[in-house]
């Protein structure tokens, strides 16, 4: 047992933990700060496999920037308490059931029927570095100029739909 | 040291959660969370097959993913907005307009 | 194109205008004639008309010059079938061009006095319109006339031969919608129907001895089927008696004889000069003519001669009694032709070819004479009747305005053909009396009118070759002048019965000419054959065709017998008719002392009656059966309503409708329709507008997908 697994282990059970507290827990509140402890793991996961820049990344955009966006909604719309549900009532054994089946099938796939003897490698000292990271943006705009520049319109339009979606009518009350 | 195996499980188990999330709660909100899960549980498939591939491609694609993960939270959380100015609810099960 | 051949001796290329130039006059008077006046109308058929007798004069010249020799004129080809081989020929000889100067010369004076005639005809029936149809129908008779008597071949024949019965169908049925005193009625076209219906029959006997002709002899072409028949008549001497019998029949059709007869009296139904032209002096004698050119045939059998003799005899005796019963003008005169074709046939039965034709000859003369006479007289009568009726009517008397006269129609039924209205019409008709009594002593036989000789010449025949014959037609001789004498008597001696009589008035011009013209040929018609040595022209001429004949002498004993018997006939009409004027309400004398022969007499010894007993009713009853049992109730209400529409109906709404239709095909369609509702009401709560709903779907499909994957 190596100190990576042993740490990988850890910080996997922790983010399982997480993700089914933010399924489980009743509150919005609750379930959005789950949220946060879990991309919080999954950026170190990112960091371990020597990705600093998308380690970044998720902290400030997801368990920062969206997170909070999801806080200030929960407290926009109230922690609403929704009644139990009289509709549907087959969906939640079958969605756990199938979800199941789906963990079960994907491990199996991963871990059982294809194998692969692939490791992960521990980052050196110049992946980490700002060499690697300047590769990355030469690459984010070379070969990768056009997606880039498509996702900032696309940024763009998110936020002008925003704003559309959300704006008062004219002459609309509250 | 860690096999590639064990993080791309982890990745199905978040993302299984994910979908589960999707699946059985009907607040709007934590469904979104859910799908933001599953949006991570991918990004970090992505990574780790380009930590073990060492390309960067893997990573680029990540990048986009929370890119357009922040686009659409965007988008998503004002729907969610205006959904609830109409209904006054949140709760999934009350639209359902497009029964059949 | 067709002069162009014609030399100064021989005009026998001219032939085909025999037909041309009648057919050119009716196609002017079709085509253009709608605007032409009455007169030029008449003009124009009766210049066509007189082309045909010039073209028929040349003819004759031609034949004449030539010694005899005629010739056949080809035209076009015709049929060619195998052995087969017919063309339109035109036969011109000696007993062609005979026929044809009668048909085109008689045919041409009595256009020119139908001209006159017509005019006031069309007035009195009420549709000047019909004038201009009347010539072009006495156009198309010519020509049809002379293709039968020009004909190379028996079928071309029977073209000319149909072609005269539609003419005479058409001519008779001219007032079709009126009777003869202009009554609506179907009077007329049920005669024409009759004259018509009665021809098919004989034509019927023609056809097959044609058939036959073609099936024995191979031809139909008279040299032909004469060069044939000899070696028939050895073999297979019934065939020659068979065809010779049928062309009997077709005779016995067209010429009026026993038993078919009956259609030419009712064929008086026709304007005057139809009867004067077609059932009086041309078409009726075509049958003569047949057997005069058939004579190669009928010469090889006897007994077939015999048939023909005594078909003769009979019907002119018959014929000549039943005439002494008529009151109707024109229906004497019809059966004084029937009984005047019986003679003429007789005398062809017997071989006398040349007596036959002689008399055809002087007949048609005397008797177109008569007809239009007595078309004069009742004109005449007309006439003065629409005078009185306008005296009466309107005072003065303006006929200029043919409306006026039409308006005042008097009510009462006046019938100007009827003999018991007429009396002392010599003196209000005196041109017209004169040319009555010619017609009535030539065809009475006094001589030296024409009937004497002709007559006289067929009587001396059969007194020759059948003694029996010769009584019977002395007999009907006998008759002959008797109801001529009847009639001179109660038509133009005594004193009016009737008012109109009284008034009469004497023709036009431009119809007592061509009588005076006929009464010239009636008076010197004799000349054409005068039984003495080196007068015996006609027969002569005939020699040409028909081969040696034998030329007699002038009996005195049949001459002064039947001048006798004429004479004797004469003086008895006198006492029974001449002597007291009878009234108009009178019986006829002749009712008391014969009783209920003349009973017979007067209805035609009840012919028609028999007829419509034994064929007509017999033959609507078959037609009667056929129409209701047959095809009314069997095939019509059986066969067709129940077995075809009914099995029809049973299995397209039973078998179709029912199971097919409604059971297997409907049930098919409908089944998928409502299985598709079934199931489309049962995925449809898929639908349920849930998201998580549809979102577990993709799960499950990703799950199914991926288990599919892993354990593939």
């Amino acid at each position: 047992m190596s100190p990576e697994l042993i740490l990988f282990l850890v910080l996997s059970l922790v983010a399982i933990a997480a993700a089914i507290g933010m399924l489980i827990s009743p509150n919005p509140v609750y379930s959005a700060l789950f949220l946060v402890i879990n991309f919080s793991t999954v950026a170190v996961f990112y960091l371990i496999l020597g990705a600093p820049f998308i380690a970044m990344a998720q902290i400030t955009i997801y368990a920062g920037a969206i997170m909070v966006l999801f806080l200030f909604v929960i407290m926009l719309l109230g922690a609403e308490k929704l009644a139990p549900g009289k509709v549907l009532p087959y969906q939640k054994p079958l969605a756990i059931g199938l979800a199941i089946v789906l963990m079960v099938e994907s491990v199996y796939a991963v871990l059982a029927r294809n194998p692969s003897d692939a490791e992960i490698i521990v980052p050196t000292e110049a992946a980490n570095s700002i060499d690697a990271m300047r590769d990355l943006g030469i690459m984010l705009f070379s070969d990768y100029l056009l997606p880039f520049e498509v996702t900032s319109i696309l940024l763009l339009v998110a936020m002008i739909g925003a704003i559309v979606l959300t704006k008062r009518a004219k002459g609309e009350q509250e | 040291m860690v096999p590639q195996d064990y993080y791309i499980a982890l990745s199905a188990i978040l993302f299984t959660i994910g979908a589960l999330g999707v699946l059985i709660r009907r607040n709007a909100l934590i469904i979104f969370m859910s799908i933001e899960m599953m949006l991570n549980a991918a990004n970090l498939a992505f990574v780790t097959f380009a930590n073990t591939y060492q390309h960067l491609n893997g990573r680029i694609i990540a990048f986009f993913v929370i890119a357009v993960a922040a686009a659409e939270v965007a988008v998503g959380l004002a729907l969610i907005v205006a959904i609830f100015k109409s209904k006054h609810s949140i709760d999934v099960d009350q639209m359902s307009s497009l029964k059949g | 194109m067709l002069f162009s051949e014609a030399t100064t001796t021989s005009f026998f290329s001219l032939a085909p205008w025999l037909v041309f130039a009648p057919v050119i006059g009716l196609l002017i008077n079709i085509i253009i004639g709608g605007r032409f006046s009455e007169k030029l109308i008449g003009a124009v058929a009766s210049v066509a008309s007189g082309a045909t007798f010039i073209v028929s004069l040349l003819l004759a010249y031609s034949v004449w010059v030539g010694h005899g020799q005629g010739e056949s004129i080809f035209l076009a080809e015709w049929i060619h079938v195998g052995s087969l081989s017919l063309d339109w020929t035109f036969r011109v000889d000696s007993l062609s061009t005979t026929m044809m100067l009668v048909v085109s010369g008689v045919g041409t004076l009595i256009h020119i006095y139908a001209i006159g005639y017509m005019h006031e005809d069309v007035r009195f029936k009420n549709d000047p319109s019909r004038f201009r149809r009347f010539f072009v129908f006495l156009n198309l008779f010519i020509a049809a006339m002379m293709i039968l008597v020009s004909g190379d071949s028996y079928l071309m024949l029977f073209v000319g031969w149909e072609g005269v019965g539609l003419c005479s169908f058409l001519l008779i049925g001219f007032w079709f919608e009126m009777d003869t005193l202009a009554r609506p009625s179907w009077a007329n076209s049920n005669a024409a129907k009759k004259a018509f219906i009665v021809n098919r029959i004989g034509d019927l006997g023609f056809l097959i001895a044609g058939f036959l002709m073609f099936w024995y002899l191979g031809s139909l072409q008279f040299d032909e089927v004469f060069a044939a028949a000899p070696e028939l008549a050895d073999t297979q001497p019934g065939i020659i008696i068979a065809i010779t019998l049928f062309l009997l029949v077709g005779v016995a059709g067209k010429s009026a004889q026993i038993p078919l007869f009956v259609w030419l009296p009712d064929a008086m139904a026709g304007p005057t000069p139809v009867s004067a032209l077609i059932h009086a002096a041309t078409m009726v004698t075509a049958g003569v003519y047949l057997i005069a050119r058939s004579a190669p045939l009928y010469n090889l059998v006897e007994g077939a001669q015999s048939v023909v003799v005594i078909v003769g005899a009979a019907t002119a005796l018959f014929a000549a009694t039943i005439a002494v019963g008529q009151y109707d003008i024109k229906k004497v005169l019809a059966y004084s032709t029937i009984s005047q074709l019986g003679f003429m046939v007789a005398a062809v039965g017997m071989g006398a070819y040349v007596a036959g034709i002689f008399h055809l000859v002087t007949h048609a003369f005397f008797k177109a004479l008569l007809f239009l006479s007595a078309g004069s007289v009742i004109l005449g009568l007309e006439r003065g009747h629409h005078l009185l009726a306008h005296a009466h009517n309107g005072g003065a008397a303006d006929h200029d305005d043919e409306e006026e006269v039409r308006r005042t129609e008097p009510a009462e039924v006046f019938d100007p053909g009827d003999m018991r209205n007429m009396g002392g019409i010599r003196k209000t008709m005196p041109v017209t009396f004169w040319l009555y009594m010619i017609g009535s002593l030539a065809l009475v036989g006094i001589i030296p009118f024409a009937g004497f000789w002709s007559k006289d010449e067929i009587l001396l025949d059969a007194s020759l070759k059948y003694p029996a014959v010769y009584w019977l037609l002395s007999t009907a001789a006998f008759f002959t002048a008797f109801y001529m004498g009847r009639q001179i008597w109660m038509v133009f001696f005594g004193t009016a019965r009737h008012e109109a009589a009284a008034n009469a008035q004497e023709s036009p011009k431009i119809m007592t000419v061509p009588l005076m013209v006929l009464a010239g040929l009636s008076i010197l018609g004799g000349l054409l054959n005068l039984p003495f040595k080196g007068f015996h022209n006609l027969g002569h001429w005939l020699e040409f065709t028909l081969g040696e004949v034998e030329l007699l002498g002038l009996d005195p004993t049949v001459a002064g017998l039947s001048t006798l018997l004429a004479l004797a006939a004469i003086f008895i009409s006198w006492l029974l008719y001449g002597r007291v004027t009878l009234k108009q309400a009178d019986r006829d004398p002749l009712k008391k002392p014969l009783g209920f022969v003349f009973t017979g007499m007067e209805n035609k010894w009840f012919v028609d009656e028999a007829y419509k007993a034994m064929i007509v009713d017999r033959y609507t009853d078959v037609c009667r059966f056929l129409a209701d049992v047959i095809d009314s109730r069997f095939w019509h209400d059986w066969f067709h309503e129940k077995l075809i529409v009914g099995t029809y109906n049973w299995f397209s709404n039973t078998g179709l409708n029912y199971y097919a239709d409604q059971k297997i095909i409907d049930a098919f369609a409908n089944g998928l329709g409502r299985t598709t509702k079934y199931l489309s009401a049962s995925v449809r709560r898929i639908q349920n507008g849930f998201v998580r709903s549809y979102a577990l779907s993709v799960f499950l499909g990703v799950v199914l997908i991926l288990g599919y994957l892993i354990l593939k």
